[in-house]
């Protein structure tokens, strides 16, 4: 129900929003809660577990009961907290875990079924027989299960994220961080305050009291003018901090387009990483549940919370609210709501020793032992003494005290301490270095505490960055707040303290009886605080009744853990940017369009796209395709794109000797317009990569790295300079991209390569030499990764796809032309060349056959290492070639025919395969036990994925050419 | 987390490639035993308190570093470049 | 024979959207100066025929068109000028191994905080810095060229995921702006 001139909405601005299919009217300035309460919606939801109607129980985002689906075009979210939902034209949301309409939920049976799903149910029912799991128990577990659901659809929403620096970041806006950030401001410190909700002001928005003479709200809206205006003070509402992690750095979720109609390019939320040497936790506290009986029915809530939506709101919760609170804080509400011109039926207090005398009826020493009411609450019944009687009423608004909101200050693993005198955790000092908790987070529960509390923590940090400042203290409330502990009220029936996960006291009292006495196993056994709200205003009670129940103090017993995010964070958030292509960069050759007006299609290698192969009009299948480059390349001449191999400038007197030291082999005898293909181990003796380093002149090398491990041989070489050879005199960086080089392969190689640079030369095999290239500065290198005579041209990247075009145009005319990636790795299996299939991370020099090239004459790395027993020896799986009549696979393993299959009789596996037409077989790369000794036999292929059972020859790896004539020619 | 690279200054962890314990800079010299080497490349402590490990500054300089930190406060206390250390380098 | 064509890697295409602009812009030759040990004065003797003084690192200075960024330990990029081998460095061309994007505007910032781990704030990150750092998940030399304007400079074949990363943020600004795309 409204109240006329009450709250901070716009009563100028309307707006339209859907609820289970029905449409409601609200302001501008409403959460979807205060909303549905103004049009006296009270039922809004259905337990986790018992499927119990539940309505609106605070105002904030630690609801555990008030989650809905909010259903957008694009996307459907669930468990959204209706308290924290900002309503706009247009909103469409719905209850959820329900079967059936929200009023008449099937899975209301459940509750009746309580005394059989107690603590523990799950552990101890489905633990046998076993074979009902995956048929039975995981079926029926699953869809009960959850809360909201998904569409299954992907959503198509945008997120964003986001890094910010500040000095002094302040983390709440009520009276401490309103005062903190006015400080550091005022001090000219660079301020990010971040306030959780759209308006600014704590609980200075809820409560009627006064600052400096004014309205609470009043001062806010003053002390908001002067932020905004300050060019050094940034505010950041709708912006939760989720948690606290190393060296200054807060996690936070901005809600920037929850509260609006979708628009394309408007991100939905933000997940910031905010910087900051200092930081004021001003997060105030959380009003906490007392569990008595049937204490969770639609129409039960937070004390304060009543007063929020009272104050901030202009509703009533209720016509007939009644109080239940051990505080005289929490009068506050029940006077604010008579002034108001609301009903307030009884207050009910537990302390005998409590002030009586309200404008309404007051019942100390008293308790509430029972509600009543199907789908919300229409009365209680209260016991005083021997006496009980029953109230109407349909609304309790209960306090059992206050939390201060520790949670950031517990997220390095601080511990909290209790405070006897506030009968609640506060912060240890410290806890996370720079971040100091100042009023009600720190237990300074008046306003005058909040905003003495703020500007000292202020002020010493303004003094850490060596500023001064001074800044008066506005006049306020200082009333001690004072408390005796009061968890729950003892009597039979179920007393819920976990609303959200249908926890009870009998639940917490069942796990201590049965041995989860620690606080940690208790949560785990019962699922207290372990629901979207985590506990947030149960937690402290459950502890309570569990050293109650252990006959341990609450310090002994500890809280469990607060870990970061303090709400729920979306994936999509965390990850925003990050989805499909976002996932990591995509690297263009300058071949690219080029490849795609052929019909190519581009496969990924790492993050290069490559063409796969040249699709021929009439051709059916890539195979038809591959078959026909690979002929083409071994009849005529082929053009691909090797621009993908990492290349490495290396210079100075050093250069040499360091290739020597980072190579198995020698370089620094490697005479000038000379190329040598060279291996490099790890420091553990197993293979790194391999590939070509030319020396382009006497103190001038160039190294090719292969693709996959281009960055991996970066980072290694600067391990091995910078650790081992940082005097030494070399240089080098990476030119990978400065370069487009160009395969061109086959017997008319030659020919082609001569067409293109100005002046023909006669390269010997392995020789480089400075070209020009169509006017153009070029290299020639003749290399050869096919087996046939080849060539690469290098050429400055700009000049590349005009290069690639007319390469390619030129090969055509002499019967050639582009050969993709298929067709280059059939070609270098029938030559036997390795690639990272092959040296994948296990296999050392010996095992591909190259332990000839550790020379014995200088050290490199790995070659200790390289030497060491279980590293060499016929008991190795060592490199050889596979052939075959019919289709084989990679991944599979190899036996001895006529042996069972199986871990124990596994000889090896195959690392490459493909069909060659040139020997019209099928050729695989493999690692046999002992196989250069076993050359010639014949082996079973098997691949039980595919279901492949294949006896394949074993052979030599270099098919096609062993002797390198065609290399040579 | 950050780190504060000593050419670069104060940057997010993301920026830095993690490696191991800073063992890896005594390489042992060429002959020594295979137990060196064992020791060298797979024998490490795990220290509850101060340890010395090696990042590379991967999306920044290329530096590597040998950061001082904490492994129980988390608190780093000194970070310096590999090449500007004089112990371990090649004659 | 027709000479070879040329080509930027994004074609020096440009587009403004909320008070940003994005262009890639073209720098000329970069060229990488990476000193070897000893090679510090004759390094300063060669620069100094460029007008240039080797930078401080996490900077670069500008002198009538050449400009020389600090890039690594002992390494810095002259661009814009052909700058020739000079004792005690090793010197290699990069011209073609870099886009260069130029991110302008009153909210250039607000778009590179969503793609940048870097403390940007004026005071932090003046005219004349240069850093090596990452643009998303690409390696990237950034450099503030004026209060609203950067310049970053990404591996060429990333240039398109570059100009899609910046082109999508700037949307998303400016529709944070209430700018009607």
């Amino acid at each position: 129900m409204r109240i006329d001139g009450k709250g901070l909405i716009d009563r100028t601005k309307p707006v339209r929003f859907r609820f289970d299919g029905k449409d409601y009217a609200g302001y501008k300035g409403d959460t979807l809660a205060s909303a549905l309460l103004a049009n006296d919606v009270r039922l809004v939801g259905r337990s986790f577990k018992y499927h119990r109607p539940r309505g609106v129980l605070t105002a904030g985002s630690e609801e555990p009961n008030a989650l809905v689906e909010v259903i957008g075009a694009k996307n459907q979210t669930p468990n959204v907290r209706a308290t924290v939902q900002e309503v706009f034209e247009g909103l469409d949301c719905r209850s959820q875990n329900r079967l059936g309409s929200l009023r008449f939920d099937l899975l209301a049976v459940n509750d009746y079924l309580s005394p059989f799903l107690s603590a523990g149910f799950y552990y101890k029912t489905f633990m046998w027989p076993r074979a009902f799991w995956e048929g039975l128990y995981e079926p029926i577990i699953r869809r009960a299960a959850g809360l909201g659901s998904l569409s299954g659809k992907h959503d198509e929403g945008v997120y964003e994220k986001a890094f910010a620096f500040c000095d002094v970041l302040v983390i709440g806006s009520g009276p401490s961080g309103l005062m903190a950030a006015l400080t550091a401001g005022r001090a000219g410190a660079d301020v990010i305050l971040a306030e959780e909700s759209h308006a600014l002001g704590g609980r200075l928005l809820s409560d009627a009291g006064t600052i400096s003479g004014m309205p609470g709200g009043e001062w806010v809206a003053q002390v908001v003018a002067e932020l905004t205006a300050m060019p050094n003070v940034r505010i950041m509402s709708r912006t939760t901090v989720t948690g606290a992690y190393d060296h200054g750095t807060y996690g936070a979720l901005e809600r920037v387009g929850l509260h609006k109609p979708a628009r394309p390019n408007l991100p939905r939320e933000c997940f910031w990483r905010i910087v900051a040497p200092h930081a004021v936790l001003a997060s105030g506290a959380l009003e906490r549940v007392v569990a008595f009986k049937d204490n969770d029915r639609p129409g039960l809530m937070m004390a304060s919370a009543v007063r929020t939506y009272l104050n901030r709101y202009g509703v009533a919760p209720g016509k007939r609210v009644t109080l239940f609170a051990n505080t005289d804080a929490a009068r506050a509400t029940a006077r604010e709501l008579m002034a108001a011109g609301v009903t307030v039926a009884a207050i009910i207090d537990p302390r005998p020793d409590a002030f009586s005398v309200e404008d309404c009826p007051v019942h100390v020493g008293a308790e509430v032992i029972g509600t009543r009411g199907r789908l919300g609450v229409s009365g209680i019944t209260v016991r005083k003494g021997s006496e009980t009687f029953e109230v109407e009423t349909d609304c309790l608004a209960m306090s059992g005290g206050w939390n201060p909101t520790i949670h950031l200050t517990c997220h390095m693993n601080g511990r909290p301490r209790w405070s006897e005198e506030l009968a609640a955790f506060v912060p240890m000092e410290g806890a996370v270095p720079g971040l100091v908790a100042v009023g009600a987070a720190n237990g300074s529960m008046s306003t005058h505490g909040a905003l003495a509390t703020g500007r000292a923590a202020a002020q010493k940090m303004a003094e850490a960055l060596g500023r001064t400042v001074q800044v008066d203290l506005p006049e306020a409330e200082d009333v001690p707040y004072q408390i005796k502990a009061f968890w729950a009220v003892e009597g039979k029936g179920r007393a819920w303290l976990d609303f959200a996960n249908d926890v009870t006291t009998k639940d917490v009292k069942l796990a201590a009886q049965e041995g989860f006495r620690s606080v940690e196993h208790m949560k785990r056994y019962t699922t207290q605080g372990m629901a979207p709200d985590q506990g947030k205003n149960s937690n402290v009670a459950a502890l309570a009744v569990l050293a109650d129940a252990t006959g341990r103090g609450i310090p002994e017993t500890g809280t469990t853990t607060f870990r970061p995010p303090y709400v729920p964070v979306s994936i999509a958030a965390m990850g925003a940017g990050g989805r499909a292509e976002g996932f990591a960069p995509q690297r263009f050759l300058t071949s690219d369009q080029a490849s795609r007006d052929r019909g190519a299609p581009m496969i990924e290698a790492g993050l290069w796209y490559r063409p796969s192969y040249f699709p021929k009009p009439g051709e059916a299948t890539w195979r038809e395709a591959c078959d026909r480059e690979v002929d083409m390349v071994r009849q005529a001449v082929g053009i691909a794109d090797v621009s993908t191999l990492g290349k490495i400038d290396i210079q100075g007197k050093d250069a040499g000797r360091f290739l020597d030291f980072v190579y198995t082999n020698t370089f620094s005898t490697l005479p000038v317009g000379r190329v040598r293909y060279g291996l490099m181990l790890r420091e553990d003796g197993l293979v790194l990569d391999d590939g070509t380093s030319a020396r382009l002149a006497e103190n001038h090398y160039l190294m090719t790295t292969t693709t996959a491990a281009a960055g991996l041989v970066m980072r290694h070489l600067d391990f091995v300079h910078q650790a081992f050879c940082a005097d030494w005199q070399v240089r080098f960086i990476s030119v990978t991209e400065s370069w487009a080089q160009f395969a061109v392969a086959g017997p008319k190689a030659r020919a082609l390569a001569n067409a293109f640079v100005e002046t023909p030369v006669e390269l010997p095999f392995m020789g480089v030499t400075p070209v020009r290239v169509r006017g153009v500065d070029g290299r020639l290198f003749r290399i050869s990764f096919s087996g046939e005579e080849g060539y690469e041209i290098a050429v400055p990247t700009r000049f590349g796809e005009a290069l690639f075009r007319d390469l390619v145009a030129r090969a055509e005319t002499l019967g050639g032309g582009p050969y993709g990636m298929e067709a280059l790795n059939v070609l270098r299996i029938e030559k036997g060349f390795i690639t990272h299939a092959e040296i994948h991370g296990r296999v050392t020099a010996h095992d591909i056959g190259m332990e000839k090239m550790v020379a014995a004459k200088k050290d490199c790395i790995g070659k200790a290492a390289a030497m060491r027993p279980g590293l060499w020896g016929p008991e190795r799986d060592q490199l050889v070639g596979l052939k075959a009549a019919e289709p084989i696979s990679a991944g599979a393993h190899l036996f001895v025919p006529g042996t069972e299959v199986h871990r124990e009789t596994d000889q090896g596996y195959v690392t490459s395969v493909g069909f060659s037409p040139t020997l019209n077989a099928w050729l695989g790369l493999a690692f046999l036990k002992d196989g250069r000794a076993r050359i010639g036999e014949r082996v079973r292929l098997v691949d039980h994925l595919r279901g492949l059972d294949v006896i394949c020859e074993v052979c030599h790896p270099v098919f096609h050419d062993p002797e390198g004539e065609k290399l040579r020619a | 987390m950050r780190l504060t690279c000593p050419l670069c200054g104060d940057r997010d962890r993301r920026e830095f490639y993690y490696y191991g314990a800073e063992d890896y800079l005594r390489r042992p010299a060429e002959g020594a035993p295979l137990a060196d080497w064992d020791n060298y490349l797979h024998l490490r402590d795990n220290p509850a308190g101060v340890t010395k490990d090696l990042w590379y500054h991967e999306a920044g300089c290329s530096q590597w570093l040998v950061v001082t930190r904490n492994t129980v406060t988390h608190e780093i206390t000194g970070v310096e470049l590999v090449a500007e250390r004089t112990v371990g380098q090649a004659k | 024979m027709p000479e070879l064509i040329a080509k930027s890697a994004l074609d020096g295409r440009s587009l403004t959207l909320g008070g940003v602009t994005l262009a890639e812009v073209a720098i000329g030759p970069i060229t990488s100066v990476a000193v070897l040990p000893g090679g510090a004065k004759a390094v300063a003797k060669g620069l100094k025929a460029l007008g240039l003084t080797f930078p401080a690192p996490n900077t670069f200075t500008e002198r009538k068109g050449a400009r020389i960024v600090w890039t690594g330990r002992d390494q810095a990029f002259v661009l814009g000028v052909d700058c020739p081998t000079m004792e005690g460095a090793a010197i290699t061309d990069q011209s073609d191994g870099w886009a260069v994007l130029a991110v302008s505007g009153v909210a250039a910032v607000d778009v590179l905080v969503r793609l940048v781990p870097l403390d940007l704030r004026l005071g932090a990150f003046p005219v004349g810095t240069a850093v090596r750092s990452g643009l998303n998940h690409m390696n990237a030399v950034i450099l503030r060229t004026g209060d609203y304007a950067f310049e970053v400079m990404v591996f060429r074949s990333m240039a398109r995921t570059a100009w899609h990363e910046l082109e999508t943020t700037i949307s998303m600004v400016a529709a944070r702006a209430g700018v009607k795309i």
